[in-house]
């Protein structure tokens, strides 16, 4: 069984976050997205101080065989991001929760995270995916 | 609904991640694609290709046959077991497919691409009429491809003594196996075209003697670190092989051999492009279809990927003549520098490829 930890949200297209107490979040990949990709070799971050709209398109992970876009799930401004991936793009197979977040954004309106999903729901769409 | 080969079971309790290829259900990878690729580097690891197409012909007319059809010469296959790398091409010059074609006791065998094959017998049904020969598709054949530094040594005493008394590119019999020392990974090794019934307990001794079995991705990038094309992306219908670095293996000696296509590639000889290697200098992944930009025009990259051997992104490019040392590649919009190299990255393990 792939990790769905109970305590992020998920957006559809495999994204999970982190909203910490002071309002900002941590965003990466899920573990059934990493999973499937493959090998990580390659990751292009977006870039410190940008501004995304929800869904927008935030950065770009590679593996071997192929690409894939990841996007924001919420509104805000990217504060930082995972330089250790440039190096490592591995810490997003070995650890998506943890090492290997990607970027942490500022939330410009906590209202879009009504919108996501929880661990139930994205556990329900996996199951649908399978089928 | 895709075809399963016979080692369909075997696949699953390796734990095979699957993908659609050309019809046919096949592996992906069984879990890291990195380690399958490492392990024919290093070791050994088995790829069932039973989904490719074998087909034997035989009788008066074979030979003269195949030397009309292919554009390489069957004459040079002197010996029972010796192997020829050819295009087929059509009448405009153009691959219709890539193959390696074997002489056998009475006749001939071929083995062509999975994702051509109805192209193909339908070529073959139309190019031999009224011919005095006979051929067929061998469906009831698998294929199982062995390779890697230890690939021989691995093999089950019953023909491991066989496989190691092979030149590279020539096959033998061993009762109903042929076995044939080619390979599509740049290691040495062995592909095996055998009886359906008998490939489930060949690949249980090879998992037993620690051959890893490996997908179909790590068969791409293991080829594409050889520098060896790939039907539909260095080639297809509409190209001449002169621009697939195929020229060598075009036979224009005698120059009375008439072959389909040989006029039309005869009059396109001037090459415009030629196909390159390339090395990405910085991070990122080179992929097929990127436009590649040169200080003498245009072109495209037709394979890319990430090298497992290298650490880095390498491609196979088709770029205007003449060639010049860097050129620069779009990926997602921005333009990132290239080496070009020679086509060839890694042969037995090495890196083996030059700047051009």
């Amino acid at each position: 069984m792939t990790a769905i930890p109970r305590e992020l949200k998920y957006a559809a297209s495999h994204e999970w976050i982190r909203v910490e107490e002071d309002g900002t979040a941590y965003i990466g990949i899920t573990e059934h997205a990493q999973a499937a990709m493959g090998d990580l070799v390659y990751v292009e971050l977006p870039d410190v101080e940008h501004e995304f709209a929800a869904g927008e398109e935030a950065g770009v992970v590679e593996s071997v065989k192929a690409a894939s876009d990841i996007y924001s799930p919420v509104s805000g401004e990217v504060l930082a991001v995972n330089e250790a991936l440039e190096d490592a793009p591995e810490l997003i197979n070995s650890d998506p929760y943890g090492d290997g977040w990607i970027f942490r954004i500022r939330l410009s309106d906590t209202e879009e995270l009504n919108d996501l999903l929880t661990a139930d729901e994205y556990e329900e769409q996996l199951a649908e995916e399978d089928h | 609904m895709s075809q399963k080969t016979q080692l369909y079971n075997k696949h699953c309790e390796a734990g095979a991640k699957w993908v659609d290829f050309g019809g046919w259900q096949m592996p992906i990878h069984y879990g890291s694609l990195m380690e399958e690729h490492h392990a024919v580097r290093t070791v050994a690891g088995m790829f069932d290709v039973s989904h490719m197409t074998v087909i034997d012909f035989n009788g008066a007319e074979a030979e003269s046959f195949l030397r009309f059809l292919l554009a390489n010469d069957v004459v040079k296959l002197k010996n029972i077991g010796d192997a020829l790398y050819s295009a087929m091409l059509n009448e405009a010059g153009g691959v219709i497919d890539d193959l390696i074609v074997y002489r056998v006791a009475n006749g001939f065998r071929m083995v062509v691409n999975a994702g051509t094959r109805a192209k193909v017998l339908a070529w073959l049904t139309q190019q031999t009429q009224g011919k005095n020969l006979q051929w067929r598709h061998r469906d009831d054949l698998a294929i199982l491809a062995v390779q890697g530094p230890e690939a021989i040594a691995r093999l089950p005493d019953s023909i491991k003594a066989v496989a190691q008394g092979l030149k590279y590119f020539s096959a033998a019999w061993v009762d109903h196996w042929f076995v044939a020392r080619t390979g599509y990974t740049g290691e040495q090794g062995v592909e095996i075209i055998l009886p359906h019934t008998d490939i489930e307990v060949l690949w249980q001794d090879l998992l037993v003697a620690g051959v890893k079995p490996c997908g179909l991705g790590a068969r791409d990038t293991l080829r594409l670190e050889a520098g060896m094309n790939l039907y539909g992306h260095e080639m297809d219908d509409t190209l001449s092989p002169l621009k697939a670095n195929m020229g060598w293996t075009i036979a224009w000696q005698p120059e009375d051999r008439l072959f389909i296509g040989r006029s039309a590639i005869a009059e396109r000889a001037q090459p415009t492009h030629q196909l390159v290697g390339l090395i990405l200098q910085g991070r990122g992944v080179l992929r097929a279809e990127q436009v590649v930009k040169s200080a003498t025009g245009q072109g495209v990259i037709t394979s890319g990927t990430f090298s497992p051997t290298l650490e880095q992104s390498i491609a196979l490019a088709r770029l205007p003549l003449p060639l010049t040392h860097e050129v620069e590649v779009d990926i997602r919009g921005r333009w990132q520098s290239a080496q070009v190299v020679t086509p060839c990255f890694v042969r037995d393990g090495k890196q083996v490829h030059q700047p051009l």
